[in-house]
């Protein structure tokens, strides 16, 4: 139970811990309580119009249309349409830029290095945009490309130090059984940085999905476009902030089910895996969901087993 | 190239603008993000599980929603001190998870054997925290946070959608202007993004290896 950075508490400080924390929890839900009541409460406006409060029924009667589900559902299948597609270009521009940034050949190398550098340090909507009005393709493919894009800059970056951090004497071996340095590359060292590199990949993914959000701003009938946009204008203005918070609730659910997803590929082939030594304990959980689900402790989840 | 000339005060103006998100949000979210790291690592448990949930939910939520959340819902429950503002609010509090992220995984750099050292000759949490744990943590801390920085710098072409004129919006609006040049145009907004991003950069490259020399 005890953490490296503080003294396992004896019983008066827990008393006073415990006491602590249910003041603070308090707060929170106080907090909370009045964030709920204060957007509750009807508003009176400048020309003398009550409004109604963001709870009430007037506010909320829409989602007992179907045409409203349907709608969200179109943007859902939107979103996850351009998020596969620019994921499978994204992997393969990786494994492209990854070769291309390692490779032998300076003439392949700089170029290389060069593009990579310049796609990274550049706002993915601003790459839409280019996309967008440079290429005419609409909307749909300057996100999928611009997204692709980008992350497959990142990828390839994170690929690239896979390779760079495996043992020399892996290349070598490689090489002295008489395969070509390509094919070193691709059935040697490759698999390895990829096995090790995947929570990485997988974040980026998730990240991905967030970013197709920003297709809104091109114009693309994504999720928060239809949710936020075009339902509200259709249905009337008082229904923003409900379109909204369902709309959050949506990506919400939609971000952190990929997560959970990523959090139990990464534990069971990410660079553990493979090791045989521990990894080193540290200071505080690394895995941010096994201290929600596990005690508080910061010491208790150092360690393989817990992480 | 004439469109990027003529309209040159446009995009130093937006250059300005994107400075001005960049460091105010960077400063309230290195604010907010320190609070949040340390109470994800304080001894009470309830604080620590308000900034885990805290954290989980900023992150999945998509920059964009929370920028529409300030520029239209906030003036919309009749708070609206202007869009460069209710931009730096939404960078702010976007951002300030990542930054929170980042210090701790500069905490948990710091091997064990520091924190254990610092408790057996008897100081206290905070006594370790301050002298022994964060001088330490925060070299190694840097080089993720410039990262933090950077992506902010990218995230702040979010607001120019949400009606701040800053370098994207410029882009968009010289673009509406001048149709025939807006290769040269793009490349321009481009080039001021670089200019920062690239930098940044710079800074951290150097720092890490100065870092990795003094570890």
């Amino acid at each position: 139970m005890s953490s490296v950075l503080y003294d396992a508490p004896g019983p008066k400080a827990r008393a006073r811990s415990r006491m602590i924390s249910v003041i603070g929890f308090v707060l929170v839900l106080a907090l909370l309580a009045w964030l709920i009541w204060a957007l509750g409460a009807p508003k009176a406006s400048a020309n003398g119009v009550v409004q109604p409060g963001m709870w009430d029924a007037t506010r909320w009667d829409v989602f007992s249309d179907r045409q409203v589900w349907l709608a969200l559902g179109r943007g859902v299948v939107n979103t996850l349409k351009m998020a596969g597609v620019a994921a499978v270009i994204a992997l393969i521009l990786g494994v492209v830029f990854s070769f291309g940034r390692s490779a032998d050949h300076k003439a392949i190398r700089i170029p290389t290095t060069i593009i990579l550098e310049f796609v990274r340090g550049l706002p993915v909507l601003l790459m839409m945009l280019f996309i967008l009005l440079v290429f005419a393709t609409g909307a749909y493919w300057a996100g999928v490309a611009a997204l692709g894009l980008y992350n497959g800059a990142i990828i390839g970056e994170a690929l690239r130090a896979g390779i760079q951090s495996l043992p020399r004497g892996q290349r070598e071996a490689g090489l002295a059984i008489g395969l070509s340095p390509l094919s070193t590359r691709f059935r040697i060292e490759f698999p390895q940085a990829f096995r090790q590199m995947l929570p990485i990949i997988i974040a980026q993914l998730v990240v991905l999905l967030k970013d197709t959000s920003l297709a809104f701003i091109v114009g693309y009938g994504e999720l928060l476009r239809e949710g936020v946009r075009n339902l509200p204008n259709f249905f009337g203005e008082r229904y923003q902030f409900s379109f909204f918070l369902v709309v959050l609730a949506i990506y919400l659910a939609m971000n952190m089910s990929l997560s959970w997803l990523a959090r139990i590929i990464a534990r069971r082939s990410g660079p553990k895996a493979g090791k045989l030594v521990d990894p080193e304990p540290t200071l505080t959980p690394k895995d941010s969901l096994a201290s929600v689900r596990g005690s508080y402790s910061t010491g208790e989840t150092a360690g393989p087993g817990s992480a | 190239m004439d469109a990027v000339i003529e309209n040159l005060p446009l995009f130093l103006e937006g250059f300005r603008n994107t400075l001005g998100l960049l460091i105010f949000s960077g400063i309230g979210a290195l604010i907010v993000g320190i609070i949040v790291a340390s109470l994800r690592i304080s001894p009470i448990a309830s604080f620590r599980t308000f900034a885990t949930v805290y954290t989980e939910l900023v992150r999945n939520t998509p920059l964009t929603l929370v920028l529409f959340f300030c520029a239209f819902i906030l003036p919309y429950l009749q708070f609206s001190p202007g869009y460069f503002q209710l931009a730096l609010i939404g960078l702010t509090v976007y951002t300030s998870p990542f930054v929170a992220e980042a210090l701790r995984s500069g905490i948990n750099g710091v091997p064990v054997g520091q924190a254990e050292a610092a408790r057996s000759v008897g100081l206290t949490f905070g006594q370790s925290l301050s002298y022994v744990i964060m001088p330490q943590a925060v070299r190694m801390v840097i080089p993720p946070l410039i990262n933090v920085f950077i992506a902010l710098t990218k995230n702040t072409s979010v607001a120019g959608a949400f009606f701040v004129f800053e370098l994207f919006g410029v882009g968009r609006r010289v673009t509406n202007d001048r149709g025939d040049e807006v290769i040269a145009i793009l490349l321009a907004v481009a080039f001021f993004y670089l200019i920062i991003t690239v930098t940044l950069g710079q800074i951290a490259a150097r720092v890490e290896k100065k870092v990795a020399v003094l570890r």
